[in-house]
């Protein structure tokens, strides 16, 4: 029998619902967290605030006007988003394009993945508590990457530069000596953030153990990118599956052994130099003269009827675009698989019996982009 | 001046010490306000920035920008808030905060009122503001406010202790629970070199008591989104902070006057208080640049290592000073016993924290796969499916 005064102390978990204004949920993500006094024992993810039917408008316009919906999607990584879709084009009308054009895109794209880790590294230091600092190491550098795909692209946040057979047009005249300018000031930025980080005691403590997902429960869950490579699973689109001219270059793929949220930032930071040593490879490379559209494309574009699915290694795994195209100009049907959607997928199985403080470390660890969430 | 108001061979000690008082608390409202240009400007420093520029000189009418602003912000209460605790809590936090500063004497004659247990008492009040973290916590009847009230409760309550324990280190040193007598005890030589365990615990749990990074555990951001001050608004919410900062201030004097020697080392009693003032200020502000440097450059702890941290490595370690400084008075050792006990005990602090911390054994590093350029050629483009009509459905 419990007595009348014990009953009225019966505890209970309480919900707390997290987003989707809160600051450190990425956006417009949501989330209800059950908690017991400091543990979540359970999480419900809410998601969709942000969706717009970017698939099923993209279906409603020609090949061309699709490019720039990507770079709505994937708004931190526009030009990973913009390659798969041009790919997905390409490979349907069997164009080839020209070498200048594809090591451009790789450049413009491995920066572009610089960029992304940069925000993810200032934006997760704010997770755990750094007052501003991660950002303001993060960010001047990071500018000087916004710079210069606004001289190449025209635009600062939707640049739209890719093309299906190419690129929209030349890059600057000093595109290669600008590169080098940038890449100077983003190894400066790596090892600031390196420094204020990766040694820290509190960070440690903070980051080791928690979120801890097996290379199984990763692949189960269908992670990909820096996620699944944490847990241990040395599978890159870019050396896997090669697209573009990924082939040719040298790199390193980094593997996390304990798949935990420190392993995620350990290998997004590894990335970091793994692409800046890839843009330095690409730009050695790169055929000084050469078109960078393919030739003989119709003003309008066509595709044969059928389908395709094209992916590329995007700063948050595999981003891919399945396209069924009934002939004509536009797609029939188009799916982006977003990688920030599927590892989102996770949280839930990652944040159980978790503290609260650990919750928002484990969100904060996927790097999600809410638009590529909800699309 | 009032705040010249000698406690000692003064008519009506009530009346010069209330006056003493009100003139101090209007310093120290101004002090603060200041105190946020300065914690901008530094902060900005040391993160590529520069800080307010735009108001004054050196930005330098920010704060008073900002105080009009949060004057004349909307005063909001949530309409399910519990009235008193919700009004009350502002004041259980900030009238203690003001408290403190009674019995900090700033030169050899300006403090407000002479308490012979002056330390006691100032560590006594300090300890009153958790009461008021759990009236706005319950009082808001926001969920995060519980949260960040709870975690603001358990927080003090743990850290008091430590830093109970380290003055307790200090006043047997001293033998005397009188700050004015303390100062005066470090004539020569500052208490830091005889206790400097009391003086990093006093350090890290200073930090923790005025919830600032990487204690901010109550308030934090990323976690409870302002925990306690979610629902407060306008002067309400700027009396937090204001006491927020005047308890940064006065765990800042502790530790000049405690530890530092205050006004009283290196120049001795009869320098005048001008240049008293100046070293008591210099001092302080050493603390408070501490406290901003941690600020800017640690993440935050989480609840649990917070109060393992407190329990397990800080109280221990104060309990074995205590033990080793009345070991060395009951068998009436030289002093200099005191450093090398507490030296080393503050090396056994500095690796057990990195123990604590750090679980387990250490981390393989990452593996690179494959230093090689890939080998394969890319696939064959996958062939267009061409599709009947309508099979694509």
């Amino acid at each position: 029998m419990v007595a009348e005064h014990e009953r009225s102390l019966e505890v209970v978990d309480i919900p707390i619902n997290m987003g989707p204004q809160h600051p450190s949920t990425h956006g417009v993500f949501r989330m209800v967290l059950m908690v017991d006094g400091e543990k979540c024992v359970d999480v419900i993810p809410h998601i969709g605030y942000m969706h717009r039917g970017g698939e099923k408008l993209m279906e409603a316009m020609d090949f061309r006007q699709g490019i720039g919906y990507c770079d709505r999607t994937e708004y931190l990584a526009q030009f990973s988003a913009e390659l798969a879709y041009v790919m997905a084009v390409e490979r349907l009308m069997d164009v080839q394009v020209p070498e200048r054009a594809e090591y451009i895109r790789v450049i413009l794209t491995e920066l572009n993945r610089l960029s992304s880790h940069f925000m993810f590294m200032g934006a997760f230091g704010i997770d755990s508590g750094v007052f501003g600092t991660s950002f303001t190491y993060a960010f001047p550098q990071r500018e000087y990457l916004q710079e210069l795909f606004e001289e190449v692209s025209g635009d600062r946040l939707m640049y739209a530069y890719f093309r299906v057979g190419g690129l929209a047009w030349e890059v600057t005249d000093n595109f290669v000596q600008r590169c080098h300018e940038v890449l100077k000031h983003t190894q400066q930025g790596i090892r600031d953030i390196d420094e204020l980080l990766t040694k820290n005691e509190i960070f440690i403590g903070r980051c080791q153990g928690i979120g801890a997902f097996t290379a199984e429960q990763a692949i189960a869950n269908g992670l990909s990118g820096p996620m699944l490579r944490a847990s241990g699973v040395p599978w890159d689109l870019r050396k896997d599956e090669p697209y573009s001219v990924y082939d040719r270059f040298n790199f390193e793929i980094p593997v996390g052994n304990y798949g935990d949220v420190y392993d995620r930032y350990l290998v997004r930071l590894e990335e970091m130099r793994q692409s800046v040593s890839i843009v330095e490879q690409a730009l050695e490379q790169l055929p000084a003269e050469g078109p960078i559209v393919a030739e003989k494309l119709p003003r309008r574009l066509r595709t044969p009827p059928g389908e395709v699915y094209a992916k590329v290694e995007s700063p948050r795994g595999e981003w891919g675009v399945y396209l069924v195209s009934k002939g004509g100009d536009k797609p029939y049907r188009l799916k982006m698989r977003s990688p920030s959607f599927c590892n989102l997928s996770a949280l839930r199985e990652m944040c159980l019996n978790q503290f609260l403080a650990d919750a928002v470390m484990i969100l904060g660890s996927m790097d999600i982009v809410l638009c590529c969430v909800d699309r | 001046m009032l705040l010249a108001a000698p406690a000692i061979d003064i008519d009506q000690p009530f009346v010069n010490a209330a006056l003493g008082l009100i003139a101090f608390t209007l310093v120290m409202t101004v002090g603060v306000m200041y105190a946020t240009w300065y914690e901008r400007k530094i902060v900005a420093r040391m993160q590529y920035r520069l800080g307010p520029t735009r108001t004054g000189p050196f930005g330098l009418l920010q704060p008073i920008a900002d105080t009009f602003k949060l004057l004349t912000k909307e005063d909001l209460r949530p309409a399910t808030a519990d009235f008193v605790a919700f009004e009350l809590a502002v004041f259980l936090i900030f009238i203690p905060a003001l408290m403190v500063f009674v019995a900090v004497p700033f030169t050899a004659d300006w403090f407000i009122s002479a308490i012979p247990l002056s330390l006691l008492y100032i560590l006594a009040v300090s300890g009153l503001s958790f009461i008021g973290f759990l009236l706005a916590g319950w009082g808001s009847d926001s969920k995060y406010a519980l949260l960040g009230g709870m975690r603001a409760a358990a927080q003090l309550i743990s850290y008091e202790v430590p830093l109970i324990m380290a003055m307790v280190g200090v006043v047997m040193v001293t033998g005397t629970v009188d700050a004015y007598q303390m100062i005066l005890y470090q004539d020569t030589v500052p208490l830091i070199v005889w206790q400097p365990l009391g003086f990093m615990i006093f350090l890290i749990a200073s930090i923790a008591e005025v919830e600032r990074p990487p204690f901010d555990i109550p308030t934090g951001e990323s976690e409870v989104a302002g925990g306690v001050f979610i629902e407060y608004s306008g002067i309400r919410w700027s009396m937090f902070q204001l006491s927020s900062y005047v308890n940064m201030y006065a765990f800042a004097l502790l530790g000049a006057f405690v530890f530092m020697g205050g006004w009283e080392w290196p120049f001795g009693t009869d320098v005048g208080w001008g240049l008293q003032l100046l070293l008591t200020v210099v001092k302080m502000s050493l603390f408070i640049v501490f406290y901003l440097w941690v600020r800017a450059s640690f993440p935050r702890l989480r609840p649990d290592q917070l109060m393992s941290y407190a329990w397990k490595v800080l109280i221990p370690f104060s309990l074995a000073q205590i033990f080793f400084n009345g070991f060395i008075i009951v068998y009436d050792l030289p002093d200099v016993a005191y450093l090398i006990s507490s030296g080393l005990l503050t090396v056994g602090l500095g690796y057990s924290a990195i123990f604590i911390v750090r679980r387990g054994e250490p981390r393989k590093p990452l593996q690179m796969v494959p230093a090689r350029a890939t080998a394969r050629k890319p696939e064959p483009e996958p062939a267009v499916v061409a599709a009947a009509e309508g099979a694509a459905t």
